[in-house]
């Protein structure tokens, strides 16, 4: 009997420590509590189903003038891309090919990213400056360049997380790798190997390597 | 000469004992410079007959002038700003398996970010007990882990896949760096924040102006992920995230995201820009592959190499690296004939777990054309592959994780060339 009020007073006190610690289950209580307001101010990415989407709305139309003030100059009119600076349009059916060209219209494969990326960092070297409508409308006037939506689609945090991207089934998962030939116990071939050894090119003569190391 | 005779000659090169007597006489500098001669013996050299520097010259010392060839290198026609760009750490130079830490390549995708380590916040939030925030200081509280990790940009190479681009050991091979981080494991870090049983993916996000943000599944938080805030023994460089960046071993060096400011779990990934529109990887049929992480075995002759020609004939050592982000390096192998046949280099201790591991293989060479690879065999029994392995399955718009084999041509002057052999 007194066995048991033992077992029962070592189950109570432990339960009772457990519980306490569960409330505040902080092993080296380091740090301070992040208030709602810190969070919100820093919380700012997007996903595709649209879950991080802060209010706002707007359309392509309005968007073009943003465009034109605060992205052509590296992007282009239309989004052709100046000089190296991306391609934001087109390339639509280029994926297989020699040339693959990957825009936000031909390889992004969710809205939601468009929108996350432009606003947290871009104008390039400007980032977070954009309003939360400005970027809707960014990120509309984008979309129907590429013919996804129309000039007049009111873009919001409703119905972002619905957008079909074109290539929104690209993208192959799980990571098939290891890919390659596999040899019996990492054993590859060590004498009289039946491989190419003709020299089919050299980097010296493409000739695109910086000239301190051009010997 | 006859391939059969070529065979023989090229194998007996790798026989540090054969063949030597023979070399030494015609063994000469081909390429080396010339001495100053009121140097060397019997005159007595002029920095021995003056004072050098006093302790309070260099309070944080430099190298040698004489070594102001060995810096960081980018490409310029890569990219449209050298704020979002590349730079390569010159292998070429480098010993041991270190890399010192203002030669670690840098990649950033808006500049190098300053940040006043008093103004320094972590936050932790989203599917977590406790949304919380830690200074610097805070973190410098944990328990403490060091660890040497390599960290390797997965288009390291990515202008190779074609063909040989680039003619340089730096250009083809640096974007990879390695040295010893201090952090406190993501892991004890959720001891004080919690974590609901809903947690899967964490996303990762930088303060700098790029806001650079990755998913990371929660298996791999809870493995080995490190916040660290010194690299080498002493802070991290501002280029490598100062004050604080994550560090996941073995996984490309994208996800390392520098100047940490947040963690978010969630129960999906955030699909961000650098995981689906970047480091995605674009197969021939048009489909890419994405969320492939893992740093593949690969390895790479740093001397000679084309930068490092061979400047006498006779015995000498060919050295490399190799690294594996699937574990330790179990084994090397280096050829002199292109991949036909092959000898087994010695591994220089520590060999650690996903870190750059030091080889090297003695031989002689006399004045012939080679054709150098080296090969690097993993602990899972990974075997590096040849381009040609990884063409044939990825195709050569892939961009990313072209870990093949490279092969560095020895001219008969000594000089080197990257090569592409089919």
């Amino acid at each position: 009997m007194l066995g048991l009020v033992k077992f029962l007073f070592l189950v109570m006190t432990s339960l009772s420590i457990s519980f306490s610690s569960h409330a505040e289950n902080r092993k080296y209580n380091i740090g301070k509590l992040a208030t709602k307001t810190e969070v919100a101010g820093w919380d700012i990415d997007v996903r595709p189903d649209g879950v991080g989407a802060p209010k706002g709305s707007g359309n392509a139309i309005d968007g073009e003038e943003i465009y034109v003030n605060r992205c052509a100059a590296c992007h282009g009119d239309f989004g052709e891309g100046v000089d190296r600076w991306p391609v934001l349009v087109g390339g639509d059916g280029t994926l297989a090919s020699h040339d693959p060209e990957k825009t936000t219209g031909s390889y992004w494969p969710y809205a939601s990213t468009i929108f996350d990326y432009v606003y947290r960092s871009m104008p390039f070297g400007e980032a977070q400056t954009l309003t939360h409508d400005e970027t809707y409308k960014l990120v509309a006037y984008l979309l129907n360049m590429n013919e996804i939506i129309d000039e007049d689609f009111v873009l919001s945090d409703k119905n972002i997380g619905k957008i079909k991207m074109p290539n929104a089934s690209g993208f192959l998962l799980p990571d098939p790798r290891p890919d390659v030939t596999k040899y019996k116990d990492g054993q590859p071939c060590m004498k009289n190997c039946d491989v190419p050894v003709k020299i089919i090119g050299k980097a010296r003569d493409i000739d695109v390597t910086p000239d301190d190391e051009k010997s | 000469m006859t391939d059969k005779k070529k065979l023989i000659s090229r194998r007996s090169l790798f026989s540090t004992g054969a063949g030597l007597g023979a070399l030494a006489l015609t063994t000469k500098s081909l390429l080396a410079k010339e001495a100053n001669k009121k140097n060397l013996p019997p005159n007595v050299p002029e920095w021995t007959e003056a004072l050098g520097e006093g302790v309070d010259a260099n309070p944080y010392g430099m190298p040698s002038e004489f070594e102001s060839h060995v810096v960081r290198r980018n490409v310029e026609w890569l990219t449209a700003s050298t704020e979002s760009s590349v730079n390569f750490t010159p292998l070429q130079d480098l010993e041991g398996i270190v890399t010192p830490n203002g030669l670690c390549f840098e990649r950033h995708h808006g500049g190098t970010t300053i940040i006043n380590p008093t103004d320094y916040r972590l936050m932790i939030n989203g599917l977590v007990d406790r949304e919380m925030i830690f200074t610097l200081d805070d973190l410098k509280r944990f328990p403490q882990v060091n660890k040497f990790y390599f960290l390797e940009c997965a288009a390291n190479g990515g202008m190779e896949w074609r063909g040989a681009q680039l003619n340089g050991c730096q250009y083809t091979f640096g974007m990879v760096h390695n040295v010893q981080y201090t952090g406190v494991k993501l892991s004890d870090l959720l001891q004080e924040t919690g974590l609901k049983n809903s947690a899967k993916w964490i996303l990762a996000e930088g303060s700098d102006s790029s806001g650079m943000t990755r998913s990371i599944p929660i298996e791999k938080i809870k493995d080995d992920c490190i916040v660290a805030w010194a690299m080498n023994g002493e802070a991290l460089r501002p280029e490598q995230g100062y004050p604080v960046r994550l560090v996941v071993p073995g996984w490309e060096g994208n996800m390392w995201v520098k100047w940490l400011r947040r963690l978010e779990f969630g129960d999906k990934p955030y699909m961000t820009r650098e995981e689906t529109s970047k480091y995605t990887d674009l197969l021939s049929d048009g489909n890419a592959r994405m969320f492939t992480w893992v740093m593949d075995a690969k390895s790479v002759i740093t001397s000679p190499c084309p930068e490092k020609p061979i400047i006498h004939r006779g015995f000498q050592q060919i050295s490399g690296l190799a690294w594996s982000g699937r574990g330790k390096i179990k084994r090397v192998d280096v050829s002199l004939d292109g991949g036909k046949n092959w000898k087994t280099a010695q591994l220089h201790p520590p060999v650690l777990d996903k870190s750059l591991t030091r080889f090297t293989i003695p031989f002689e060479w006399g004045g012939e054309e080679l054709l150098l690879q080296s090969r690097a065999i993993d602990e899972s029994n990974y075997v590096q592959p040849t381009i040609q392995e990884l063409q044939k399955i990825r195709g050569v718009n892939s961009i990313y994780h072209n870990n093949s084999i490279a092969t560095w041509l020895i001219t008969k002057s000594g000089k080197v060339d990257n090569v592409r052999l089919g």
